[in-house]
């Protein structure tokens, strides 16, 4: 299998260096012109085939690498590294993107099947399709190069004796998220390849109008739903797996996931105003530009250790390769930009600070800013290495001053951005749409101040305070754009409010389906702001030993050691009150496994979340002391809103996938002003409005 | 020793009980913010990282065995109890292993930069975007202004309120 794999591998390289090359001379011979001796057209439709055989080709290398982990062929040096017989079948999958070499190779067959949807689907617009499908084959060319010469999966091992078993796969990784966070993420960051090739087949071919926005909006839309999902998933595995007692803590490789996202969202903003009023043509471009690059150096920060990281399973040494790869695609962007930027000038310009296009204009800023900022921390110790030879460390103390703040704006824009109208926003119309919200903002502010939150006592729970208020204010102003809309529906049609909210968004899914996104956001942004009250308690807990936290009582009924094939597990039951009242039917058990295989340690937290707060419980290992378990207990709350807010991102992200209803159209025989130079009467079609 | 008359009228006063609430309120105030020696060393030990190549928080470290974390919180707690100022603790730490062990860059020297840039960098692009906006804005090109008869800008105004009736909103329904 090894040889098929490898020989799979070889011919999908030669087949994607094809589709560059006769796709690359084919445009060329379109663009100048004139005759040549053989067609271009042909030319080009054979390098779109090649491209459709070479998915084939990576398919069977990546069905290869499967099968081998699955028949335990370990003769593989990767299935030696990341697999072993009593592995659980689920985790073979994820040894496919566990270690360097399968990673990659997933990296490239789901870059040959997005190629692949993109050349079938090639009727849309022929040319614009095959100078993507180019550009595109110039990506995959990378990636294959990579997996035949630089990082092959299919290398056999050291002195030809393969083992009797192998060293499995990293604890951290077996966990079920590490089944679909991976692929999830890797979606997102190679499906920007495919609006990235549009935008820059679009501007080298000087393509006219808006169509290729038109043609990428779902791509961008359903990449970007993909990137969210894996970075979200990859959050939840943190906060179950790493143990202790976060989601976020500002890893690098976390930061890499975080900066595509980002700028991202900033594309999915700034091409409204491209499609709608002609504008920010050369920022959009940049912007999807940036995005794509972007991903390819957040695998380079993953890859290279350029920067300490808990991903450190996954280094190695190919970061010249990315490196000499985002220097060429820089040099491409750079090049096509500077020969082409005359194509891109604005049909219009903001004609108004206070004004929908404005405000896209400084989401734009805030979320760049963030990028920046995020990027500027993750490389800061290398920066300072460079300069004063000592690396300092930038972690999560550092993010919570510079970081937050801009978060914090980003989600009063959220609620703004909705309430201005294009072009201009006059006074009337901001005191109409901006009481509402004024008035949630101030009452939430103080009935928190109320309840008891200090802002002026701990500069987390001031950030808390202004993400609750904001919170409320975002909410209302959302929510009072939907029933403002039902409502005007309500009056025309006689529909109930439901309904008419139901048609209202199906009018317009787009809108609507971006305001839920919002919505989505809102609710993840209290979930964050819960984390400034996170307490713990660490305890040694022997038989009949309580541990108090909040409201809780952790009671323990016995300490308990189990084996299987795949691991030893040492685990606590601890029973759970609540106010002297028992609430859980089975105890919880956290618990601390050795693999077998590797011997390896690792947690596996026991969580009962509420939407209150999650009881967080980690079994530490044993006291040196007292020999005792050492459990650890977090209060940690309003996380469960985050995963809800997730839910309400993806709903409202599909929302605005599906296509608008279209307005009746009816036809009408209108008389022609002079009849005189014609003789007949035309047909016109006009839209009833629904 | 007992206060006259004249005494307690003035600290019974409307403006001596205002003051006093005042002053009690700043205390109230003030005491929230003073930390217990738990709070101190969870507020110090964010400011730490574990140094034994985690990559974590000291407080996040939970590594069965970890050579450093226990440690570098003796020594936190160590300077709690000597009655050390949190930069004292900090100082003693980076001494013993090295800068890294900070979790954020200091604020002197080139660590400056590290806090600086991102504000200005956002400043900056702020400003500039207000500046741009407002220059567009200044050299938009304007209508002729065509006079319009009688009946013309009333069936603008009606149109415009019949709009604003349908869709009472401004922006794109």
């Amino acid at each position: 299998m090894a040889a098929f794999g490898s020989f799979a591998l070889l011919i999908g390289l030669a087949l994607a260096a094809y589709n560059l090359f006769a796709g690359g001379i084919a445009l060329r011979l379109l663009a100048v012109g004139g005759p040549a001796r053989v067609s271009p057209e042909r030319l080009a439709e054979t390098a779109r085939r090649a491209g459709i055989a070479g998915f084939v080709a990576v398919t069977a290398a990546a069905f290869a690498l499967i099968w081998s982990v699955f028949h335990n062929d370990f003769s593989i040096e990767y299935i030696v590294e990341h697999s072993n017989i009593a592995l659980p079948t689920p985790y073979k999958f994820a040894a496919l993107w566990s270690g360097q070499e399968g990673s990659l190779l997933l990296w490239a067959w789901l870059l040959a099947a997005y190629g692949f949807v993109l050349r079938l689907t090639h009727k849309t617009d022929v040319k614009l399709h095959a100078y993507a499908g180019t550009i595109l084959a110039g990506v995959q060319v990378f990636f294959l190069l990579l997996l035949n010469f630089a990082a092959p999966p299919f290398a056999l091992v050291r002195g030809g004796i393969a083992p009797e078993d192998g060293n499995g796969l990293n604890p951290l990784l077996q966990y079920p998220e590490m089944v679909i966070h991976p692929p999830m993420l890797y979606l997102g960051y190679v499906g920007f390849t495919i609006p990235f090739a549009f935008a820059l087949g679009a501007l080298m071919m000087r393509y006219p109008g808006e169509k290729w926005i038109h043609i990428t909006r779902r791509w961008t839309m359903m990449t970007w739903l993909f990137l969210t999902v894996g970075v979200f998933l990859g959050m939840h595995w943190a906060y179950a797996v790493l143990g202790w007692g976060g989601y976020w803590g500002w890893d690098p490789v976390e930061n890499a996931s975080l900066m595509p996202w980002l700028t991202g969202t900033a594309f999915l903003h700034s091409v409204m105003m491209q499609e709608k009023r002609g504008m920010m043509k050369q920022w959009n471009v940049w912007l999807i530009f940036a995005t794509f690059m972007l991903s390819i150096l957040g695998t380079l920060l993953t890859r290279a250790g350029l920067v300490s990281s808990v991903h450190a399973f996954a280094q190695s040494s190919i970061g010249p390769w990315f490196v000499t790869f985002l220097v060429i695609i820089m040099a491409v962007c750079l090049f096509t930009y500077i020969l082409q930027r005359d194509h891109l000038k604005s049909e219009h310009r903001v004609e108004s600070l206070v004004s929908r296009e404005s405000s896209f204009l400084f989401n734009n800023l805030v979320l760049l800013a963030a990028c920046f900022t995020i990027l500027w921390g993750t490389l800061f110790p290398v920066l300072s290495e460079y300069v004063e030879g000592t690396k300092k460390t930038v972690s999560g103390a550092y993010y919570s001053h510079v970081a937050i703040p801009i978060g914090v704006f980003l989600l009063l824009l959220t609620g703004v951005g909705p309430l201005l109208a294009w072009r201009a926003s006059s006074f009337r119309s901001l005191r109409r749409n901006f009481i509402l919200p004024g008035i949630a903002f101030l009452v939430t502010a103080i009935v928190c101040i109320a309840v008891g939150l200090r802002p002026w006592a701990d500069e987390g729970v001031f950030y808390s305070l202004i993400t609750f208020s904001l919170a409320a204010a975002v909410a209302t102003a959302i929510s009072s754009e939907f029933l403002r809309g039902a409502g005007v529906i309500h009056r025309q049609t006689g529909k109930n409010y439901l309904s008419s909210m139901i048609l209202l968004i199906r009018r317009s899914t787009r809108r609507y389906g971006g305001y839920i996104v919002h919505l989505g956001l809102v609710v993840i942004f209290i979930g964050f702001a819960g984390y400034a009250f996170n307490r713990s308690v660490e305890k040694p807990m022997g038989f009949g030993d309580t541990l108090d936290i909040g409201p809780y009582t952790l009671k323990n009924l016995g300490n308990t050691q189990e084996s299987n094939p795949n691991y030893d597990t040492e685990f606590s039951q601890l029973d759970v009150y609540e106010n002297g009242k028992k609430i859980l039917d089975q105890p919880m058990a956290p618990e601390k496994r050795v693999y077998a295989a590797s011997g390896q340690p690792q947690t596996m937290v026991a969580n009962h979340s509420t939407m209150r707060w999650d009881l967080y419980v980690v079994y530490e290992g044993r006291d040196q002391a007292t020999g005792l378990p050492l459990i650890k207990a977090f209060l940690n709350p309003l996380v469960m809103w985050i995963w809800a807010g997730l839910m309400v991102v993806v709903f409202g992200t599909l929302v605005a996938m599906v296509p608008s209803l279209s307005p009746a159209r009816a036809v009408a025989t209108v008389p022609l002003p002079d009849p005189g130079t014609l003789a007949s009467r035309t047909p016109a079609v006009i839209g009833s409005g629904d | 020793m007992s206060l006259s008359n004249k005494q307690r009228s003035l600290f019974q006063s409307r403006p001596a009980r205002l003051a006093q609430a005042a002053v009690v309120a700043v205390a109230v105030c003030l005491s929230l913010g003073v930390t217990d020696t738990s709070a101190r060393f969870n507020d110090v030990g964010r400011k730490l990282i574990c140094t034994c190549g985690c990559a974590q928080s000291l407080l996040g470290c939970d590594h069965v065995g970890c050579p450093n974390r226990e440690g570098e919180m003796t020594q936190v707690r160590n300077g709690i109890a000597g009655g050390q100022s949190d930069q004292l603790i900090l100082d003693g730490m980076v001494e013993r292993y090295g800068a890294t062990v900070l979790g954020a860059p200091t604020t002197k020297g080139f660590d400056l930069v590290a806090w600086i840039m991102p504000f200005a960098v956002a400043a900056v692009a702020l400003i500039a975007t207000i500046f741009l906006v407002r220059n567009w804005a200044k050299h938009q090109p304007r209508l002729a202004d065509i006079p319009m008869t009688a009946v013309q800008r009333r069936a603008d105004e009606a149109m415009r309120e019949r709009i604003r009736r349908e869709t009472d909103t401004e922006g794109d329904l």
